[in-house]
């Protein structure tokens, strides 16, 4: 039998939160979960640092990754002998959801942004690369490796097995959404994605959704519009995130010049320099990155040795609210003011922005659209969602954007209460004189 | 603070005015590819390379008054053009940051309709790949705009001019 058909003697199942059950019965997945580099993601959390927040927030890419291509089975189940779906994709898609993520290296925000990296084009590397992944793709046939990599990448010529892995309502959000919300403990996130599943339907290049399934979207719209704004950008974990940022930026700084650092951060130094290869990004995992953070809390640099404090042992900024137009000129004089005070504003003054759009539809002409989530009205005419539902119309192309100014609350409570210098910023900062707290990070 | 909002205020005001969310989309993409340090992240969509990050900042650029964004009705879809206000303009000259010259590659962008640098940057997105493969890529993922041999050819010219500018 050809490897591509190959199945287990039994099925093999991972009990799974969410889903109750991940099923295995294909060879090539069974063997694509075993490779190191998909074993990896155990060690990459799903949320970074958002465990920091809601403590419960400790799963991995791992089980997403599970969870996605679980999600992906039961769809195609579903489309079995359908018009307009190719059985032929099954395992291709199978082999998309499962390693969709495999490029996600630790704490991925944070690091993309600090030595410019890019997740998705480690994924394709992964796939594409001289690995394991790489060879059990080649063995299904010459070619398939490219093929699963361009699904991923969107750029796969049959447009319906792209939109399953990611569109405005694939298997990755429905997925996430979930099991975001289960171990992150909120009550948010929680929709009936079986109805969902079951009211799917392939229609030439696109999934659609029938009529009669459409207050399930409805509902699953609202959940992640929520889940945005009371989980992924919740302040706290920005205010983690900030530190995280920071740390990174000054062990880059201090490597660029020429400081000895107490044990050689050789699993960092082809970061430091921008210029990461595979072998080296797929070492560093979080364990390498906590076990780093936990050594330079002894570091001679107390900028460093007090962020690495900070994150370690959740001594996070406090934050309070900012709009950069109006407070321009006050942010310029808080930075002076921090520098006088002795507190390198670099390191230890941020204003972050979070923005989102929870569902748009699509506008020809234009190049912001998303693709639409289309109803199968009864007569067979395709209706975009926003036209027949009002409250997902309500909230429709919305874009919302949050700025909050980050600031180490206890520095500036232990600057002497008659110091002008910190008067004044307190007065900037609107804060009460003597704690120099903003919002707490609790 | 706000370093990448800066960055795209430098391309507004060396742009002056900028007709079309889809060319703005393309140009900074092809800047980016061509060594300027935007940060905004791309993937693959319905036209090309497309940044949900710089959408999003480009409104959150609006909403803080640095940049005027006017639609214009067109027969079937509307039309958006963008400019540095005077409120954006304070901005910068508060906030200084290094950036590279880009006004002679943007003359060149801007000369350039959406269609073309779609598929421009459509090829950026593949490079790395034969010349012979990218073209297949052409035909596969955008099949709808029946590119001719003659706007590839020119658009592989095109990529090396542009990176030849200052």
């Amino acid at each position: 039998m050809p490897y591509k058909d190959e199945q287990l003697h039994e099925e093999k199942v991972f009990k799974d939160p969410v889903h109750r059950y991940v099923h295995v019965q294909d060879r090539v997945i069974w063997d694509l979960i075993a490779t190191p580099e998909f074993q990896r993601l155990r060690r990459i959390k799903q949320l970074g640092t958002s465990y920091l927040t809601f403590h419960g927030a400790e799963h991995s890419r791992f089980n997403h990754s599970l969870g996605v291509y679980e999600i992906i089975r039961r769809i195609i189940g579903n489309f079995e002998n359908r018009d307009d779906w190719n059985d032929d994709e099954r395992l291709l898609c199978l082999c998309a959801a499962l390693l969709h993520d495999l490029g996600h290296g630790p704490f991925s925000h944070s690091f993309e942004k600090a030595f410019k990296l890019d997740h998705e084009h480690f994924t394709q590397q992964i796939i594409l690369g001289d690995t394991h992944i790489h060879k059990i793709l080649e063995r299904v046939e010459t070619g398939f490796s490219r093929k699963v990599a361009d699904v991923i990448d969107k750029t796969y010529e049959d447009k319906l097995v792209v939109s399953l892995i990611s569109s405005q309502i694939d298997a990755d959000r429905m997925d996430y959404l979930q099991r975001d919300a289960y171990f992150t403990g909120v009550s948010y996130g929680h929709f009936d994605m079986e109805r969902i599943l079951r009211v799917m339907r392939p229609i030439e290049d696109q999934v659609v959704i029938k009529s009669s399934g459409m207050h399930a979207v409805e509902d699953y719209i609202m959940s992640r519009y929520q889940m945005y704004w009371q989980v992924y950008f919740h302040p706290v974990t920005r205010s983690a995130e900030v530190i995280l940022s920071k740390i990174l930026h000054r062990a880059k700084y201090l490597f660029e010049n020429n400081y000895t650092f107490k044990l050689k951060p050789f699993h960092f130094t082809s970061f430091f320099k921008e210029d990461v290869g595979l072998t080296d990004y797929l070492k560093l995992d979080e364990s390498i990155v906590f076990y780093y953070f936990q050594l330079w809390q002894e570091e001679d640099d107390a900028i460093l040795r007090d962020l690495c404090e900070r994150f370690m042992n959740r001594r996070l900024f406090k934050y309070i609210e900012f709009n950069p137009n109006l407070q321009m000129k006050e942010w310029k004089e808080l930075s002076q003011l921090f520098e006088e005070a002795g507190i390198n504003p670099d390191y230890y003054l941020e204003v972050d922005s979070s923005s989102d759009l929870p569902y748009d539809f699509y506008r020809p002409g234009e190049e912001d659209e998303r693709l639409p989530i289309n109803l199968l009205l009864p007569d067979g005419r395709l209706k975009e969602l926003s036209r027949n539902s009002d409250i997902v119309e309500a909230i429709s192309g919305k874009k919302r954007t949050d700025h909050k100014l980050y600031f180490p609350g206890d520095l500036l409570a232990g600057l002497h209460n008659n110091d002008p210098v910190k008067q004044r910023i307190m007065e900037l900062l609107n804060l009460e004189q003597s704690k120099g707290e903003g919002k707490n990070a609790d | 603070m706000l370093t990448n909002h800066a960055k795209l205020m430098h391309f507004f005001s060396a742009a002056n005015d900028i007709t079309g969310r889809k060319k703005m989309q393309k140009m900074i993409y092809i800047l980016q590819k061509c060594h300027v340090p935007f940060e905004e992240k791309y993937q693959f969509h319905f036209y090309g390379p497309y940044s949900d990050e710089l959408s999003l900042r480009v409104e959150e650029l609006c909403d803080l008054g640095f940049i005027s964004e006017e639609k214009e009705m067109k027969s079937n879809y509307v039309q958006y053009h963008y400019q540095i206000t005077g409120d954006g303009k304070a901005f910068l000259d508060q906030f200084q940051i290094e950036m590279p010259d880009m006004t002679e590659k943007i003359e060149l962008l801007k000369a350039k309709s959406s269609r073309f640098l779609e598929l421009v940057s459509t090829m950026l997105y593949f490079e790395g790949q034969p010349a012979d493969e990218i073209v297949k890529k052409i035909h596969t993922v955008k099949p709808k705009q029946n590119y001719t041999d003659s706007e590839i050819d020119e658009a592989f010219e095109y990529i090396t001019q542009i990176r030849l500018v200052q």
